[in-house]
């Protein structure tokens, strides 16, 4: 088990800068979650970490050792492709046991190793098959078996679930948490779905347009996103987002656009004074919509009219227009309410985001 | 079938089958007359080849003529060099063909996996030699070879044959490579192979399909090719079997029954070859590796 460290990494495909001076590290047996849009640079930046691609610019550290100049074979790293990459003209079991005999180790030893990992993985049964034979969740785990075998310093996971359907994907998002309860190694996981992220990670690196937005634990970047981005990225059903003004009205401040006002309390914005007057985004979860009777705040509704109303089950989305803002409320089921009809909710202050428009960054604790 | 369609009466009954039927007949048709242009004149080379001595020129039709006899056969095995010249060809054709793929798979994988200058016209410079006629080589090529001093020798015409069908397998190889993932590479390098182990592991096992179609092209056109090996190749001893069975036409008489003997024994090792390769040509291994 090792150690990664990013420093000052820059990637350009000539004038285009795809990674722009990622510094990052990654400790000893952590699960790290690097997490973004397509195009953000994410997968070079895996890929570089693999030897893959050439690094422009800055060095890679794996166990205290730059590996800058070192090929993939070297760098005892283990990867899942995003479309698995079995040798196909290889059973499960030669699949396996690979990169073993390429190390020339004994047989007993790769036997061992490979018939524990088929054991973790339940692949036991399937050790003949070709991978033609295999479904695709089973061809994931022959990818993750592949892996494991080698016993590597750092895994890496290219988008490893994004080729299964929505049912196959929960259950291998298990399979890889146990998986990592187990191995208890450092594993680098890159994906584009925040909820892997949020139920994965230990850590969470969130990326767009080349460069680190945000790292933290999974809660940290829910709870208290760095930026407009983050706020948006990270988080299901997405983040509520209004654009204004801060003003002050009799001591209260209150964000103010062409059709809400909306109090902000004190507490959730101590550096109030500095901003009145200038244009902020508030930003609020679905869940931190309040409707009804637990919109605790009567003194400072907010009046909307309902568009629609989603059933999800345990839950209801319900999108409210307030003037030109679609707002989205999610709340307990069978709410009675109806389309169309007016509504008054109330925000839950302790969770709200306020973010300079300007420079898109968090300015609230 | 169902019930919307379901004949009602016994003609409707049997239009249906007609019509069903009517394009597969038609096909297997066209099939089989394909297959009696392609199969009549071996048979007539075989009648030929075991007619007696004095039936050569009769214009008898029967496939196996009265008197019929392997005379010609022992013959031209006894009194003519034509074991000599199956070797020389076995060997020259072998030869070529191993050279010809080794050398167009690993060119073939450069043009397939790398970026380089030159690439695209490559490629297209590759593909024009093959519009140049073979004849229009001949005396270049006589040129090149006789300023190599190789005359008159096997390596001076597997050079000339192994160079000649690069093209076509270079195209045919890259062709195939192209549709083989990156990954599986990527994945063999991160395990612990080099670039070029990754080549030999991965890729070559999986192009066996295209690697024995690029082989039966080489074996065949250097198997059959006459013209460069009539200006190559002058000693009769060093002759392939097609320059060897020219030898039997004379300028007053032609051994048409050894000749026919001849051309019957040569087909057998293509055919052979044709049969061995015919397992590898299956496609569809690469099902299963990546996603699907």
């Amino acid at each position: 088990m090792a150690s990664v460290k990013f420093l000052n990494i820059t990637k350009k495909y000539g004038e285009n800068v795809i990674l722009n001076g990622i510094d990052s590290e990654i400790n000893d047996h952590e699960f790290v979650v690097i997490v973004g849009p397509s195009g953000c640079g994410k997968t070079t930046l895996l890929r570089m970490l693999a030897g893959l691609e050439e690094i422009t610019d800055g060095e890679i550290e794996i166990d205290k050792l730059v590996v800058n100049e070192l090929p993939p074979s070297k760098r005892e790293i283990a990867m899942v492709f995003q479309d698995y990459a079995l040798y196909p003209h290889m059973t499960v079991r030669e699949n396996m046991s690979f990169a073993l005999k390429l190390r020339k180790m004994n047989k007993a030893e790769i036997e061992k190793r490979v018939s524990e990992a088929a054991q973790i993985l339940q692949l036991t049964p399937l050790l003949e098959r070709m991978p033609r034979q295999l479904s695709g969740g089973q061809r994931q785990r022959v990818a993750i078996g592949r892996a494991i075998v080698r016993k590597p310093k750092v895994f890496l996971f290219d988008e490893p679930l994004s080729n299964l359907d929505a049912k196959l994907r929960e259950e291998m998002r298990i399979e890889i948490a146990k998986l990592y309860q187990n191995l208890n190694s450092t594993i680098v996981y890159v994906t584009h779905d925040q909820v892997e992220a949020m139920t994965l990670a230990g850590k969470i690196v969130v990326m767009n347009r080349g460069i680190i937005q945000q790292t933290g634990s999974p809660l940290d970047v829910y709870r208290k996103p760095k930026n407009v981005f983050v706020a948006g990225f990270i988080g299901s059903p997405t983040m509520n987002f209004f654009r204004g003004k801060l003003v002050k009205e009799k001591e209260e401040f209150y964000f103010l656009n062409e059709s809400l006002k909306i109090f902000v309390p004190a507490y959730a914005l101590p550096e109030a004074e500095k901003y009145v007057g200038r244009e902020i985004t508030l930003g609020a979860r679905p869940d931190d919509i309040l409707t009804g009777e637990k919109s605790v705040d009567h003194q400072h509704k907010v009046k909307g009219s309902i568009e629609v109303i989603e059933l999800l089950g345990h839950r209801e989305n319900i999108y409210i227009k307030a003037g030109e803002n679609r707002i989205l409320a999610t709340v307990d089921a069978f709410s009675n309410y109806s389309p169309g009809s007016g509504i008054e909710f109330s925000l839950n202050y302790q969770n709200i985001h306020v973010f300079d428009t300007l420079t898109e960054q968090r300015i609230n604790p | 079938m169902n019930k919307k369609n379901a004949p009602r009466t016994f003609l409707q009954f049997v239009m249906q089958v007609k019509k069903k039927y009517l394009k597969q007949i038609l096909m297997h048709l066209l099939i089989l007359a394909a297959v009696a242009v392609c199969v009549y004149p071996l048979i007539r080379i075989l009648s030929v080849s075991i007619r007696p001595g004095d039936k050569i020129v009769s214009t008898d039709l029967s496939i196996i003529p009265q008197g019929a006899s392997f005379l010609s056969y022992m013959k031209l095995l006894q009194d003519t060099n034509f074991l000599r010249w199956l070797w020389n060809s076995l060997l020259i054709t072998l030869a070529t063909s191993f050279i010809g793929v080794s050398l167009a798979s690993t060119a073939a994988y450069a043009f397939s996996r790398f970026n380089f200058l030159g690439k695209k016209s490559g490629m297209v410079v590759l593909l024009s030699t093959q519009m140049i006629p073979a004849g229009m080589l001949i005396l270049p090529l006589f040129l090149m070879i006789m300023k190599m001093n190789l005359m008159n020798t096997y390596l001076g015409i597997i050079i000339a044959y192994s160079v000649s069908s690069l093209p076509f397998s270079i195209w045919i190889l890259k062709g195939y490579y192209d549709t083989i993932p990156k990954s599986l590479e990527e994945a063999a390098m991160v395990d612990g192979t080099g670039p070029i182990g990754a080549f030999y592991r991965i890729i070559l096992p999986l192009s066996t399909p295209a690697l024995s179609i690029a082989f039966l092209f080489n074996f065949t056109t250097a198997w059959n090719e006459y013209l460069v090996a009539r200006v190559v190749l002058f000693s009769s001893k060093q002759y392939t079997w097609t320059l060897g069975l020219f030898e039997l036409q004379g300028q007053f008489i032609t051994q048409w029954g050894m000749f026919a003997a001849g051309s019957m024994l040569v087909t057998i090792p293509v055919l052979l070859v044709f049969l061995y390769s015919s397992k590898w040509l299956v496609s569809g291994l690469t099902l299963g590796s990546v996603k699907g």
